[in-house]
């Protein structure tokens, strides 16, 4: 399996929205980067979190554990999480474990 | 796919993983971290922390943490029946909103139920608790199922056993410290005990106060310039000190002859190396035999020594330390009967007698390490401190030196035809 980057966010032109595109694993090492770059978001001030898994084939547990913190973080902040382009793998664990109830789905 | 057989694998992926991190002899604390990490992703939980017990302080102590917010405390007091009650529970999950009875519930149940928390695993191991883990609800909203609660057991008893080994490595390497300081104080009362000797020996003779001090110096000083280590350096030192201790038996005015002392007197004075041997024989020097060096120190390298008139390579090589420092200080101290004489007279005289009565390579490193300290390279002015600046400063000492040693050490063979006067072209 080849990773590219495991992440890349870039600021919609909508205010206050940022975008992360997610690698294809999300593993510890690129969880936590997923995690820092959406911490760095959310400090400087965006209001709305989109997680973009179309690169995204597997998670693991800590994966899933740290988009769990993602979204909490982001709740206490009053921000938005969207999860958008999972494929069908990655939509079935996301709901299986409880993600999806606490995000919006694009 | 049934969902039950999925999450049984995500689960059993997440448990795999939790057994890998804990093999790996990582960081104690990102073990643990990530130990949490895999409970809240193998089960969905958004909130959690794991805990360590301390025994002394009978206080869970936060180790990692996750969502509780700032506000949760991060060392929970328990209480005896609390810990009564969650040794018998072993490693089955508490559900904590049932959980009012103990104290523990009652007194931080502000703080869990703020946080929603659901279950506390008291972490069991050997039958003493060494943590605990917190686990807030599932982000389904679902309640634990049997399974999963079962899951959290088998991961909890992973993250117990590190918790339990973290332990024991604390207290070997408590215990290791603690011996180490026992052995300090041991070795640090056996010095002053070989002091109090020392001063003790010196006591008796007034002429030759701080002898056995100053020997034990010297002593020091050539094991030092040997090359020795710390503890070598250490058991000549503890020689030096204590190679007179037969004149103890020795009557004092023998001792404190301010003339040379007649037949019978030497002969009992002679009888000090023999008595200190067996004054000294109950003390062993794990690195120096400091009896022998006591019983030898009055041998000579050519025979002609006492008490046995051992050859060379038949005196142990300790007693030859000893007899060089023992006579050097003889030489540069005042006695009853013979004044002090100039360092460079001395200098001449070690020269003079080493393969007679004293092991040349033992002159040389000695003489060496004077002429290092007279040449600033060694600042520790052991000689100056011992002998007085005066004295050793007395003018022509170094090159007496550097010709001594460039005579019986010589550094290139140049050197050594150049000083000896015979240059050959
Ligand atoms: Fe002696
Ligand atoms: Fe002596």
């Amino acid at each position: 399996m080849t990773t590219q980057s495991a992440v890349v966010s870039s600021l919609e032109p909508v205010k206050g929205t940022a975008v992360i595109h997610a690698g294809d694993y999300i593993n510890k090492l690129s969880g936590e980067q997923i995690e820092h770059e959406c911490k760095r978001k959310l400090d400087e001030g965006c209001k709305e979190l989109i997680l973009n898994f179309a690169d995204t084939e597997i998670v693991n547990s800590i994966g899933i554990s740290i988009l769990l913190g993602v979204i909490d973080t982001a709740s206490n902040k009053g921000a938005k999480v969207v999860f958008s382009e999972m494929n069908e793998d990655t939509v079935e664990l996301f709901e299986m474990l409880g993600l999806t109830k606490h995000v919006t789905l694009a | 796919m049934a969902e039950h057989d999925h999450k049984l694998i995500h689960a059993f992926g997440a448990l795999a993983e939790l057994g890998q991190e804990i093999t790996n002899k990582n960081n104690f604390q990102e073990t643990i971290r990530t130990s949490l990490h895999l409970i809240s992703g193998a089960l969905g939980i958004m909130r959690g922390a794991v805990a360590r017990f301390s025994r002394f302080g009978h206080e869970l102590n936060m180790l990692a943490i996750r969502g509780l917010g700032d506000d949760f405390p991060l060392s929970l007091s328990l209480t005896l029946e609390d810990e009564r009650q969650f040794l018998s529970c072993g490693l089955t999950p508490i559900d904590i909103p049932q959980a009012k009875v103990l104290p523990f519930f009652q007194v931080y149940d502000a703080s869990f139920e703020r946080r929603s928390l659901e279950l506390f695993v008291p972490l069991v191991v050997r039958d003493e608790i060494v943590g605990a883990i917190f686990l807030g609800e599932k982000a389904t909203g679902e309640a634990y199922t049997n399974y999963e609660k079962e899951i959290v057991c088998a991961m909890g008893q992973h993250i117990g056993v590190a918790i339990a080994q973290r332990n024991l490595m604390a207290e070997i390497e408590r215990h290791a410290e603690e011996n180490r300081q026992l052995f300090d104080e041991m070795r640090s009362t056996y010095h002053d005990t070989v002091k109090a000797f020392a001063a003790a020996i010196d006591c008796k003779d007034k002429y030759t106060e701080g002898h056995s001090v100053r020997v034990g110096k010297f002593s020091e000083i050539i094991a030092m310039e040997l090359g020795w280590g710390a503890e070598e350096v250490e058991g000549a030192a503890v020689a030096g000190y204590l190679h007179d201790v037969g004149k103890l038996t020795v009557e004092r005015k023998i001792i404190n002859a301010p003339y040379r002392i007649n037949a019978k007197e030497s002969k009992e004075l002679n009888g000090h190396p023999g008595v200190g041997f067996e004054i000294l024989q109950p003390i062993h020097h794990p690195y120096t035999d400091v009896p022998l060096a006591a019983k030898y120190h009055h041998e000579r390298l050519d025979g002609r020594g006492y008490p046995d008139g051992l050859y060379d390579r038949e005196i142990p090589y300790i007693a030859k330390i000893v007899t060089l420092a023992d006579s050097f200080d003889a030489m540069t101290t005042d006695r009853p009967y013979k004044a002090r004489r100039p360092a460079k007279e001395v200098v001449e005289d070690l020269q003079r007698n080493a393969g007679k009565q004293f092991a040349p390579e033992l002159v040389t490193a000695f003489l060496g390490g004077m002429l290092k300290e007279l040449q600033g390279e060694d600042r520790t002015k052991r000689f100056r401190r011992l002998l007085g600046r005066d004295y050793m400063e007395a003018e022509g000492i170094v090159e007496t030196l550097k010709y001594t040693l460039n005579e019986m050490a010589p550094t290139t063979p140049m050197t050594y035809v150049a000083a000896a006067g015979q240059v050959i072209l």
